[in-house]
C-alpha cells in the first residue's frame, strides 16, 4: 500500500507527542534516581497552564522580544513539515528540502537570541553567546551526517533518504550509518541543550545556555518557547530514528509502532545519559562537537574507500 | 566474515579517535587494550575462512597479551602512581582531533598510493591501520605524560601488526612472536620506568625530565 | 549598445558637471540614477534574451581599442554595479551634505563609470584603463577625510594593494595576448584553450593573485578592512557591495576562457575560499568597530563565492554538469546577493556612526527604540548575511549546499572531497556568521544604552533611509520569489555557465519555487501564530516591569553583555589565529578598585606577513640610500665609475 496518503501523519504526530517525549526523559531520570517523577503529561499541564497566564514585559524590551517567539514556534513547525516520520513522507518535500530544515533551525536560533539580547540582561547575554558558540559547531555536525546520508542512499531529500535506509542499506554499510547515527546523536543533545553540553535542570546557575536564554519570557510567549523546544526535540529525533531504527513492512501500522517505540527508546536513552553524566565542562563542549564532526568525517572515509 | 573484519578495523578507528580526544589515563589504557584485542580478533576475522592453528593461536595470543596483560599492568603503575589526567599536552584536544582527521586523510592518499590497492581484505584495513600507525606517533610527540607515550607506542604496534596482517595475511609466526616480545618488555621496563619517576619526582611528565641531563 | 554608451556618458558628464561647486551633488545623483536606468534596460535584455552586445571603436593607442562587450556575464555584473552604485548616490547625497569636499562626486561618478567599464572592457589596454580609473577614484574617496590619519594610512595600504595585483594583470594580458595587434580578449580567448599547461596554469594563478587582491581573498586582503571602514559609508558599500566583485568578475572571466581547467585549479579555490570564508568570519567576530567587521565578513562572503567557483570548476574538470552548474551558479548569486545586503548594511552603519558619532560596537546598545528604520534593515541585513530564509543568502548557500551534495555522491575520490569540504566549510562559516550578525545586530540595537553618545540618536532622513528599504525589498524579493523567476527566465542561467542552458536549470528552478513556496508558508505561520498570541492575551494583565536579573537589585546597563564579551568563548577558542591583545582587566586585590580592560585584534597576515617584509625592504632600501648623498661630486664619480667600467667591459 502506498504511504502517500499519510504525508500529514509525521506533522500529526509531532505536533501532539512532542511534549510526551520530554515526559519520557523526565520519568527515566526520576526513576534511576529513585525518585517517583512528574507526572507524564507534565509539559501539556505546563502548556496549558501557560497558555492562560497574562505576561510581564521589561521595559528595556522592544518588539523583538515578542517576536522571539513567535518566530521561533513558527520556524520549528515549518521544519517539523519538512520531517519524515516512520516511513510516511513529509508534509512538504523536494529535492534539497535538508537545506531549508538546516536553514530554518537557524531561524530559530536567531530568533531566541536576538530576542534573549533584548533584555539586556548580562545572563540573557551570556547565554546567547553560548548558544552562538556551540550551534556553529554544531553545525558543520549536522551537515556532515546530512552529507553521509546522501551519498549512502544517493537521494536529496530528506523523505527519500529515510525511506531508502533499510536493512539492505545496514548489511551493506553498518560502520557508515552507525558512525552517523553516533553524531547525529551528539547533535541532538547539543541543539536541544541536554547534558552533556547543557543543563536543562539549573534554572538558575551560570552554566546554562537555552534556560537562560527564555529567562524574561512568561505567558504564552513561554508557552510557545516550550513547545517550540519539545518539537525541536521531536524533530531531531525523528532524523535519528529513521537512521536506526528503519522499519519498512509496508504495513503502515506496524511501521507507526515501531517508529513511535524507536522515538520512546531515543528519550529513554537520553534520559539514561542524563542520569549517568555529568554536564562537561564549557570548554570541552567543543571538542565533543569536534569529535562528533570527527565521526561524521570517518563516515565519509569508510564510504569512499570501499 | 568480511563484515566482521571491517567491523573491527572501523571499531579500532574509533579507539583512535577517542585516545585522540581524551586526557583521562584509565581510559586511554582500557582502550589500548581493546585496540590490540581488536587487532587480534581482526587477523582471526580476516582468516576465518581458512583457520589454521597458527593463526588461532596467534590471535588468542594477541588477546591476552594486548587486551588483558598490558593493561592490567599499566593500571596497576597507574594505580601506584596515583595519577589521573594528562595535564595540558602540547597539542590541545580539539586540535588533536582536527590533526587526527588530516592524517586520516593523508593515509587514505597514501594507502591509495601504494601498490597494493584492491589486494587486502577488508579495503579498509590498510588506510585504518596507517592512520593507526600516525596517530601512535602523534600520542608520542604531542603528549607529555610518560604513560600516554607508552600508549603511543603501543598504537603504533596495533598498527603496524594490522598493516602486516592485512598486506600478508599471516606475518612469519617468528617475526610476530619477536615483536611481541619487544613490546612485552618495553611495557614492563616502562611501566617500571614510570612508577619509579612518579614516586622520585611526584610527577610523570617527560618534559621535566630533560633536567637531569646535566 | 546605445543605452549603455549612453549611460557611460551620463556618468562621466555627470562626474565632470559635478566639480562645478554650485552644481555638486544636483548633477551627478541624478547623473548616477539616470545612468542605472538607461543600462540596466539592456543589461537585462542580454540576460534574458540572450545574445551579445558589442561596440568596438579604433584607438591611436598600440594594443588598446575602445571596444565593449556586453555579454550575459557583464550583464549579470552590471545591475548590481548600476543599481547599488545609484542608491548609493541617492543615500550619499544627504549623508555628505555638509561636506566640502568639492571632487566627492567627481570621483564617485568616476569610480561607477569605471567598474562599469571594467565589466563591459573587450581590450586589454581598455580594461587596464578602466581598471586603473576604478581604483584611483576609489582611492581618493577612501581618503576623503584626509585630515586623519588613520585615513591617510588606510589609503597608502589600498594604493599599495591594489597596484601589486594590476602589475599581476599587467603580467597576465602581456602573457596571454603573446603577438602583435590589438590586445582585443576575443584572440586571446581563441588561443587560450589551445596554450600550454604551463602558461595557462601561471596564467590562472596570476589571476588569482591579481584580480584576488580586489577581491580580498586571504592574504591579499589587508587593504579591506583599511580601507571599508575610512570611507564615507555610501563608498564602502559601493566597495564592499560591488567593487570587489569586479575582481571576482576577472576570476570568473579567465577561468571561462580557458576551457576544462585541471583539478588543481578547482583545489586552490577551494583551499582559498575556506581560508578567506573561515578567517574573515573569525576576524569579523573579533573586531569592535562596526565598519571593520563589515570588511571581514565582506572577505568571508568573498570566501563563500570562490568555495563555489572551486567547487563548479572541480565538477567541470569530472565533466558532472550538474556540480558544474550549481558551483558557478551558487557563486554567481551569492555575488549578486551580497551586493545586495552587504551595501544595506554599510548603509545601516553609516546611519548609525552619524547618528552616534562613533563606529565602536560596545558603546551602541538600545538603537531599535531610537531608531525604528534603521533598525528594521539592519536586522534584514543580518539575516540575509546569515544566510537564513526567508531572505537572499539562503538561496546562495543552497545552490552551494545542493552541488555539494551531488559532489559528495560522485564515486570519484577528488570530487566527492571537493564536496565535503565545501559543505563542511560553508556550514562552518555560516554558523559562524550567525553568531557575527547575532553578535552586531545585538550589541547595537538591543538592550539598553552602553554609553550616552546613543541618547540622542535617531533615524535619518528618508532620504538616507529610502535606497536602505529598497535593498530590503530586493533581498526579500530574492529570497521569496527567485524560483518562479528564474523559471520563467531560463536564459539567465547562462551567464553561471556560458553557452548552455542545461536541462538542470530548470529542475533548480523548480526546487527554488518549492524553497520559496515552504518560506512562504513560514511568513504565514508566524503572522498566524501572532495573531493567535494576541487573541491569547487579549483582556488579560500584560505588565511592564524591569528586566529579571536573577534577584539582583540594581542592574545597570554597563553590566550588559558587550559585543566584545559575546564573542569571547569563540575568540578565545580560536586565540591560535586570532591572537587577539587583551591588556588590563585583571583584578589583584579582594577589594579591587577601578581598573579597565581593552583587546585588539590586528590583521594576523598584516602582522605576520607583509610588516615583517615590508620593513626588511625598508632596511635593505635605507641600506641602498647612502649611495644617495645629494653631494654633485659622487654623483660625477659614479658616472665615471660606470663610464669606466662599460669601457673596460668592452675591451676585455
Amino acid at each position: 500500500m502506498t504511504m502517500y496518503e499519510y504525508s500529514c501523519l509525521p506533522v500529526v504526530f509531532g505536533l501532539t507527542l512532542a511534549p510526551f517525549f520530554l515526559g519520557i526523559i523526565n520519568r527515566t531520570k526520576a526513576k534511576v534516581a529513585g525518585r517517583q517523577g512528574q507526572p507524564l503529561l507534565q509539559a501539556y499541564f505546563d502548556l496549558w497552564k501557560l497558555l492562560h497566564k497574562g505576561a510581564v514585559y521589561s521595559r528595556t524590551t522592544t518588539g523583538i522580544f515578542i517576536l522571539g517567539p513567535v518566530v521561533g514556534l513558527a520556524a520549528i513547525v515549518a521544519v517539523l513539515g519538512l520531517t519524515p516520520f516512520a516511513g510516511c513522507p513529509p508534509l512538504f518535500s523536494f529535492i534539497g528540502d535538508l537545506i531549508l530544515f538546516a536553514g530554518l533551525l537557524g531561524v530559530m536560533r536567531f530568533a531566541t537570541m536576538i530576542a534573549a539580547l533584548d533584555t539586556g540582561s548580562s545572563f540573557e547575554g551570556m547565554g546567547a553567546s553560548r548558544e552562538a558558540w556551540f550551534s556553529s559547531l554544531a553545525e558543520p555536525v549536522l551537515w556532515l551526517s546530512f552529507a553521509v546520508l546522501a551519498r549512502l542512499t544517493g537521494q536529496f531529500s530528506l523523505g527519500a533518504i529515510q525511506s531508502e535506509i533499510g536493512s539492505a542499506l545496514w548489511a551493506a554499510s553498518a560502520p557508515e550509518l552507525a558512525l552517523t547515527a553516533l553524531s547525529l546523536f551528539a547533535v541532538f543533545l547539543a541543539e536541544n541543550a541536554r547534558i552533556p553540553v547543557d543543563d536543562p535542570n539549573t534554572h538558575l546557575e551560570l552554566t546554562m545556555i537555552h534556560e537562560v536564554m527564555v529567562l524574561d519570557h512568561s505567558g504564552p510567549d513561554f508557552a510557545f518557547i516550550q513547545y517550540a523546544a519539545a518539537l525541536k526535540h521531536w524533530v531531531l529525533a525523528s532524523l535519528l530514528a529513521g537512521v536506526i531504527a528503519p522499519v519498512h513492512t509496508g504495513h503502515a501500522w506496524i511501521d507507526i509502532t515501531a517508529a513511535l517505540l524507536t522515538m520512546a527508546g531515543i528519550a529513554v536513552a537520553t534520559g539514561l545519559v542524563e542520569s549517568v553524566m555529568a554536564r562537561l565542562r564549557l570548554t570541552r563542549v567543543p571538542q565533543l562537537l569536534v569529535g562528533a564532526g570527527a565521526l561524521g568525517v570517518m563516515a565519509f572515509i569508510v564510504d569512499i574507500m570501499r | 566474515m568480511n563484515e566482521v573484519a571491517d567491523l573491527m578495523v572501523v571499531l579500532m578507528a574509533m579507539t583512535n579517535l577517542i585516545l585522540l580526544g581524551t586526557a583521562r589515563l584509565t581510559l586511554g589504557v582500557r582502550l589500548v587494550g581493546a585496540q590490540g584485542a581488536l587487532a587480534g580478533a581482526y587477523m582471526f576475522a580476516a582468516n576465518a575462512e581458512h583457520p589454521t592453528v597458527h593463526v588461532l593461536a596467534l590471535s588468542a595470543l594477541i588477546i591476552v597479551a594486548k587486551g588483558l596483560v598490558f593493561p592490567k599492568v599499566l593500571l596497576r603503575t597507574l594505580e601506584k602512581a596515583e595519577a589521573r589526567h594528562e595535564m595540558e599536552p602540547y597539542v590541545p584536544y580539539s586540535a588533536s582531533i582536527l590533526l587526527g582527521m588530516v592524517m586520516l586523510a593523508s593515509s587514505v592518499w597514501v594507502s591509495s598510493r601504494l601498490p597494493i590497492a584492491g589486494l587486502t581484505i577488508p579495503p579498509s584495513a590498510v588506510p585504518i591501520s596507517i592512520w593507526t600507525m600516525f596517530t601512535g606517533l602523534f600520542l608520542v610527540v604531542a603528549r607529555r605524560a610518560a604513560l600516554t607515550q607508552v600508549f603511543g607506542y603501543l598504537v603504533l604496534e596495533n598498527g603496524i601488526y594490522v598493516f602486516g596482517a592485512a598486506i600478508a595475511g599471516e606475518m612469519p609466526f617468528l617475526v610476530e612472536m619477536g615483536a611481541l616480545l619487544d613490546v612485552f618488555v618495553a611495557v614492563f621496563v616502562m611501566g617500571v620506568a614510570v612508577f619509579h619517576i612518579s614516586r622520585e619526582f611526584e610527577h610523570m611528565d617527560t618534559d621535566r625530565l630533560s633536567v637531569l641531563r646535566d | 549598445m546605445t543605452l549603455l554608451v549612453a549611460a557611460l556618458l551620463c556618468l562621466i558628464g555627470g562626474g565632470i558637471l559635478s566639480l562645478h561647486p554650485r552644481l555638486g551633488a544636483r548633477v551627478a545623483v541624478p547623473g548616477c540614477v539616470i545612468a542605472a536606468v538607461l543600462g540596466v534596460i539592456p543589461a537585462t535584455q542580454v540576460l534574458s534574451g540572450g545574445g551579445v552586445l558589442s561596440l568596438r571603436a579604433e584607438w591611436a593607442v598600440p594594443g588598446g581599442s575602445f571596444y565593449l562587450h556586453c555579454d550575459a556575464l557583464s550583464a549579470f555584473f552590471l545591475i548590481p554595479i548600476l543599481v547599488v552604485s545609484a542608491l548609493g548616490a541617492l543615500y550619499g547625497a544627504e549623508y555628505m551634505r555638509h561636506s566640502v569636499n568639492r571632487a566627492h562626486w567627481f570621483f564617485y561618478s568616476l569610480l561607477v563609470a569605471g567598474m562599469a567599464g571594467v565589466v563591459l572592457a573587450w581590450n586589454a589596454i581598455f580594461f587596464l584603463v578602466a581598471w586603473e580609473t576604478m581604483a584611483l577614484a576609489s582611492f581618493f574617496l577612501v581618503v576623503t577625510d584626509d585630515d586623519q590619519a588613520p585615513v591617510r594610512e588606510a589609503g597608502w595600504v589600498y594604493l599599495v594593494a591594489t597596484h601589486f595585483g594590476t602589475a599581476c594583470l599587467m603580467i597576465l594580458f602581456a602573457l596571454a595576448g603573446g603577438g602583435s595587434g590589438p590586445l582585443d580578449f576575443d584572440p586571446m580567448i581563441a588561443t587560450g584553450a589551445g596554450a600550454s599547461t604551463w602558461t595557462l596554469g601561471l596564467v590562472f594563478l596570476l589571476a588569482v593573485v591579481g584580480f584576488g587582491t580586489k577581491a580580498g581573498i586571504v592574504p591579499f586582503h589587508v587593504w579591506l578592512p583599511e580601507a571599508h571602514p575610512a570611507a564615507p559609508s555610501h563608498v564602502s558599500a559601493v566597495m564592499s557591495g560591488v567593487m570587489i566583485k569586479t575582481g571576482i568578475y576577472g576570476i570568473v572571466r579567465v577561468l571561462t576562457s580557458c576551457g576544462v581547467p585541471p583539478l588543481w585549479w578547482g583545489w586552490v579555490l577551494i583551499g582559498l575560499g575556506l581560508l578567506s570564508g573561515v578567517g574573515g568570519v573569525l576576524f569579523a567576530l573579533a573586531q569592535q568597530d562596526l565598519k571593520r567587521m563589515l570588511a571581514y565578513s565582506s572577505v568571508e562572503n568573498i570566501g563563500i563565492i570562490l568555495l563555489g567557483l572551486g567547487l563548479g570548476a572541480v565538477g567541470w574538470t569530472f565533466g558532472e554538469d550538474r556540480v558544474c552548474f550549481l558551483g558557478f551558479a551558487g557563486a554567481l548569486f551569492h555575488i549578486l546577493n551580497h551586493a545586495l545586503f552587504k551595501s544595506l548594511l554599510f548603509l545601516g552603519a553609516g546611519a548609525i556612526a552619524h547618528a552616534t558619532g562613533t563606529r565602536n560596537m560596545d558603546a551602541f546598545g538600545g538603537l531599535f527604540k531610537r531608531m525604528r528604520h534603521t533598525g528594521g534593515t539592519f536586522l534584514a541585513g543580518s539575516m540575509a548575511i546569515a544566510g537564513l530564509p526567508p531572505f537572499n543568502g539562503f538561496i546562495g548557500e543552497f545552490l552551494l549546499f545542493l552541488g555539494g551534495l551531488i559532489a559528495v555522491m560522485s564515486a570519484q575520490p577528488a570530487l566527492c572531497g571537493a564536496g565535503a569540504s565545501v559543505i563542511a566549510g560553508l556550514a562552518l562559516i555560516s554558523g559562524l556568521a550567525v553568531a557575527g550578525f547575532t553578535r552586531a545586530f545585538g550589541s547595537a540595537f538591543l538592550g539598553e544604552p552602553r554609553s550616552e553618545c546613543v541618547e540622542h540618536a535617531h533615524d535619518p532622513g528618508w532620504r538616507m533611509l529610502l535606497p536602505m528599504w529598497i535593498l530590503v525589498y530586493f533581498c526579500l524579493l530574492i529570497g521569496t520569489s527567485v524560483g518562479p523567476l528564474a523559471a520563467y527566465n531560463s536564459p539567465a542561467w547562462s551567464a553561471a555557465w556560458p553557452g548552455k542552458t542545461p536541462e538542470i536549470a530548470f529542475a533548480v528552478a523548480s526546487c527554488l519555487s518549492c524553497v520559496s513556496l515552504w518560506a512562504g508558508a513560514f511568513v504565514v505561520l508566524c503572522l498566524l501564530l501572532a495573531g493567535f498570541r494576541l487573541l491569547l492575551l487579549r483582556g488579560r494583565s500584560v505588565r511592564q516591569a524591569v528586566t529579571w536579573d536573577c534577584g539582583y537589585a540594581a542592574p545597570a546597563a554597563r553590566m550588559q553583555y558587550t559585543a566584545s564579551s559575546f564573542a569571547q568563548p569563540l575568540t578565545d577558542m580560536f586565540r591560535t589565529v586570532l591572537h587577539t591583545k587583551v591588556s588590563g582587566g585583571a583584578i589583584a586585590d579582594v577589594f579591587p578598585g577601578l581598573s579597565q580592560s581593552s583587546s585588539v585584534t590586528a590583521d594576523a597576515v598584516r602582522a605576520g606577513f607583509y610588516q615583517p617584509l615590508f620593513s626588511g625592504v625598508l632596511r635593505g632600501v635605507i641600506a641602498v640610500r647612502r649611495l644617495q648623498h645629494g653631494n654633485l661630486h659622487l654623483y660625477v664619480l659614479y658616472i665615471a665609475l660606470t663610464l669606466l667600467f662599460l669601457l673596460f667591459m668592452e675591451l676585455g
